[in-house]
């Protein structure tokens, strides 16, 4: 033993005594350490737990239903697929203390244009108004009832929700064709707009009718409805509500 | 905290052209961000010249052999401290190493830094510097004493054949160390190189470019601190050992250059989906950081002027110069390569439909003032690894062989 | 002389109880019933749906206690408008700063629509990655959490983040993001911005469960996830993306 120690050089050895003593101190510590510093499944676990136990502050709208069963009127509305907490806010410590709480009762005009004002970006069809001209400075609750929203009288021809396609074809040739001239409107569309829709013309003798060379109609651009666009429907190429040539 | 940090946002929300995610507004590796490669690269390219002597035998750049070691050295002491500024919680910053993610870069990176500092770097000095150590402890006076002695792990072997062991372990060493330097700033590429999220930094080409722009500066550098401390010591200055550094800066730089036109050329021929904003980016936003500092001050003139100085055989007080104002401007130049890499990949969105800016402090933790702290830092230690280990013969006319003033250098 | 012994008897059991179960809810709290190896959550977003009002990033807001000032978001929603000639503007909806001062002229406008953006809980998270301590890892139930007492701050999960759903917690100073709100899906509930989107453009549901509105979501819509080319597999599923979204 000690001939092997003579024949290592001296610089090394206490080179690696240093090393050995480092490194057995490096382990000595992790071993003494706490799991709690060290074991990576407890902190995983210890987050889960903290994360479950953070509060909660929507209450969740079947918890509303419990003790206000008069708006499930609004079950049958547009608003139906709807959160309370969507228009009311924050509802958990009001449903823990009903008498201490009370969530927000929004009443102002800007409240529901966050929704209702006209933009561009919001699908077609969506209710929207522009909160300028809309009954300026009257509640929107005056009219419409935000738990069953009606609006009280329905809406000018199809323009009341489809604005942007009423302003279009206003600035079209097509200006002074009603929407009813090439949609047939069943009555259920202006209570389930979605799920009951208008109809749309299936074949290109319809165009046809103003546009094709045998027609009377007098002013309308006239095409060969057999030879003019091949295979295709007339829509495939003509944006109706804004039908330009080219 | 919140205030003063919402307000600079508010303020960089209206210097936000297109589109940014709403999150990206926070500008999250700043300026330290940017010191911690530079230093880090210094240290590769420091060590890596070193590496020149001792293993490439390359004699004529032995008078700078020393230097280049204590300035990895101090280097390398002072590089994590910008990242321990940087961090939301330094105080935990122990965690890297007591519970490594072991796919993490950042993690594994850890271990590759300590690795180099404490089995390369510090090894190679102590092997080199032992045996002087011992003969110096042996004539000064207390504090020198004892920190030579401490140092040098109370060994009193001054023999042939301990200086013997130590010159081979010395050349051992360093032939490990040439590939962990690479490791060291290629690792830090590869924590770039690695970010699919983000296309100016997701490259394969992206640790070698750091590497070998750790190479350049590292030289540079080395060069540089050649050029200012050996005349402050009253010493002439060895023009072949400075002639022979800046060959090697020389490759190095035309192998960086290469190697950054190539991940310019080879960016613009796919010319993939962030090609757009990438180059709205550089036009608009880096375009003196990237275009005027890092390639035409940083790397063309260097280039041109070492060209010339090989091609039109310039008297020797030109020379000088021209190494000068080529090192000086390659720091530069590396400085702001960083800042492109770090900073200008975080000047644009994600959604490739936006750029944003950074703003940088003059005071507090991410501020100037910090940065030049932090720059001169490793300037500061170095000065005072010189007076622990000086690594010349500091054999004055007046001074004799074994009297007080004298130490003659023991290996090399 | 009955009723006082059973009254006794009642009350001595009532404390024993509650002693014994609160015991038992302090040392496996968070744990008690909740089985995460039995759930695996995923998010539908319907696009069409969405019309843009912000109250989902209101909610998460509430709910989560993120920093009210629009520069740190778990959620928010982007404007597209696509112009006819071609042109893509992108804007960030924040119901509480002004909407941007760029107005469209409608006729200019081809397509435009908003889309939800969250942390989209990858299956392949680059975040999990790259966390050099591992302070952000997967639950057994899919969600992607971070520990915030063993995250260092080092930003690198921000970095890595190929959607931009990360912050950093200007308080806390540690990464945060949306969690799917842990907390709530935990106990059964939807997370606050599915609860109180009005129109059910967002969709929350167990993969694992054969009877929840994301299988229906997933068998009835051809779904596209955001940046699939980078492998992260997100359980946030869209349909109706358009090509133009990032």
């Amino acid at each position: 033993m000690k001939t092997i120690f003579k024949r290592i050089p001296d610089a090394l050895l206490r080179i690696l005594v240093v090393f050995v003593v480092f490194i057995a101190g490096a382990l000595l510590i992790r071993y003494l350490l706490p799991a709690s510093l060290k074991d990576t499944a407890f902190h995983v676990q210890s987050t889960v737990e903290r994360e479950m136990a953070k509060p909660i502050r929507f209450a969740g709208s079947d918890v509303c239903a419990d003790c206000h069963t008069e708006y499930n009127t609004k079950k049958g509305g547009y608003h139906k697929n709807l959160s309370c907490e969507t228009c009311h806010g924050a509802a958990k410590e009001h449903a823990e203390n009903p008498t201490e709480t009370k969530p927000s009762l929004p009443r102002m005009r800007e409240f529901c244009s966050g929704c209702h004002t006209y933009n561009a970006s919001r699908p077609t069809g969506f209710p929207m108004i522009n909160p300028v001209a809309h009954n300026p400075m009257k509640q929107c609750a005056t009219c419409h009832n935000p738990h069953d929203p009606k609006p009280p009288t329905a809406p000018q021809e199809c323009q009341g929700c489809h604005g942007e396609i009423a302003r279009t074809k206003a600035l079209s040739p097509h200006a002074l064709l009603e929407c009813t001239t090439c949609h047939t409107v069943p009555k259920g569309h202006k209570l389930t707009p979605r799920l009951v829709k208008p109809s749309t013309p299936s074949e290109r003798g319809f165009c046809g009718k103003c546009h094709s060379k045998e027609s009377t109609y007098r002013g309308t651009p006239k095409i060969d409805i057999v030879t003019h666009g091949e295979k295709y429907m007339c829509w495939q190429c003509h944006y109706p509500h804004m039908p330009e040539v080219e | 905290m919140n205030n003063p940090l919402t307000e600079k946002l508010f303020e960089l929300l209206k210097q936000v052209s297109g589109f940014i995610y709403p999150n990206e507004i926070e500008v999250h590796w700043g300026i330290l961000v940017v010191v911690y490669p530079y230093l880090t690269g210094l240290v590769a390219g420091a060590f890596i010249l070193a590496s020149l002597v001792k293993v490439f035998n390359v004699k004529e750049v032995q008078p700078a052999y020393r230097l280049a070691l204590l300035t990895a050295l101090a280097f390398l002491l002072i590089a994590p401290l910008p990242l321990l500024l940087h961090l939301g919680h330094p105080e935990r910053s122990y965690e890297i190493f007591l519970n490594p993610n072991f796919t993490s870069a950042m993690a594994m990176f850890g271990f590759v830094y300590a690795w180099y500092l404490m089995v390369v770097l510090v090894l190679e000095i102590w092997f080199t510097y032992r045996k002087d150590m011992i003969l110096w402890s042996q004539k000064e006076r207390f504090l020198m004493r004892w920190i030579h002695k401490t140092i040098s792990l109370f060994s009193k072997d001054v023999s042939e054949k301990g200086a013997e062991f130590d010159k081979k372990m010395v050349r051992g060493i360093t032939i490990i160390g040439i590939p962990s330097a690479f490791l060291l700033h290629g690792y830090v590429g590869f924590i770039f190189g690695s970010i699919k999220a983000n296309p100016w930094w997701s490259s394969v080409l992206m640790p070698i470019v750091f590497l070998f722009s750790a190479i350049v500066s590292g030289i540079a550098l080395v060069i540089l601190l050649y050029m200012v401390i050996t005349p402050l010591r009253g010493e002439k200055i060895d023009i072949k050992c400075v002639d022979k550094m800046a060959s090697f800066l020389f490759y190095a730089v035309i192998v960086d250059f290469s190697l950054e036109m190539l991940d310019f050329i080879h960016r613009l021929y796919e010319s993939e989906e962030s090609i757009k904003i990438l180059g709205e980016l550089v036009m608009n936003r880096l375009f003196i950081s990237l275009g005027v500092i890092q390639v035409l001050l940083g790397m063309l003139i260097p280039l041109a002027l070492m060209v010339a100085i090989k091609l039109f055989r310039f008297d020797e007080e030109l020379r000088k110069l021209l190494y000068f104002v080529s090192a000086i401007l390659i720091q530069l130049g590396i400085f702001a390569t960083r800042w492109n890499v770090v900073v200008g990949g975080q000047m644009f969105s994600k959604s490739f439909r936006g750029l944003t800016v950074y703003k940088m402090e003059l005071g507090g933790v991410e501020g100037f003032l910090m940065t030049l702290v932090l720059l001169i830092l490793p300037l500061v230690t170095l000065a005072i690894l010189i007076k622990i280990l000086p690594p010349w013969d500091s054999a004055k006319a007046d001074s004799v062989e074994g009297g007080p003033g004298y130490q003659k250098l023991a290996t090399d | 002389m009955e009723r006082r012994r059973f009254l006794g008897r009642f009350f001595a059991n009532v404390a024993a109880v509650t002693a014994v179960s609160g015991f038992f809810r302090r040392s496996f709290a968070g744990s008690k019933d909740y089985d995460p190896t039995k759930h695996y959550y995923g998010m539908g977003i319907q696009v069409d749906k969405c019309i843009g009002c912000g109250r989902c990033v209101e909610a998460c807001k509430a709910e989560n206690s993120v920093p009210k000032e629009p520069f740190f978001f778990r959620t928010w929603v982007e404007r597209y408008i696509i112009k006819k000639n071609g042109e893509v503007t992108v804007q960030n909806i924040d119901s509480r700063i002004e909407k941007s001062n760029e107005t469209f002229a409608e006729k200019d406008i081809l397509r435009s629509f908003f889309v939800p953006k969250l942390c989209n809980q990858c299956e392949n998270p680059p975040c999990v990655q790259v966390c050099p301590v591992g302070a952000t890892f997967k639950t057994e139930d899919g969600v992607i959490l971070v520990d915030d007492e063993r995250c260092i701050g080092c930003r690198y999960c921000i970095q890595a983040c190929p959607y931009g759903a990360r912050y950093l917690h200007p308080e806390k100073e540690v990464a945060d993001k949306c969690t799917f709100c842990y907390h709530r899906i935990t106990k059964g509930m939807l997370p606050a911005c599915v609860e109180v989107c009005p129109t059910q453009a967002r969709i929350f549901g167990d993969v694992k469960s054969t009877a929840s509105p994301l299988t229906r979501f997933k068998r009835m819509n051809k779904l596209h996830v955001l940046k699939p080319s980078l492998n992260t597999e997100p359980k946030v599923s869209y349909s109706g993306l358009d090509g133009e979204v990032r």
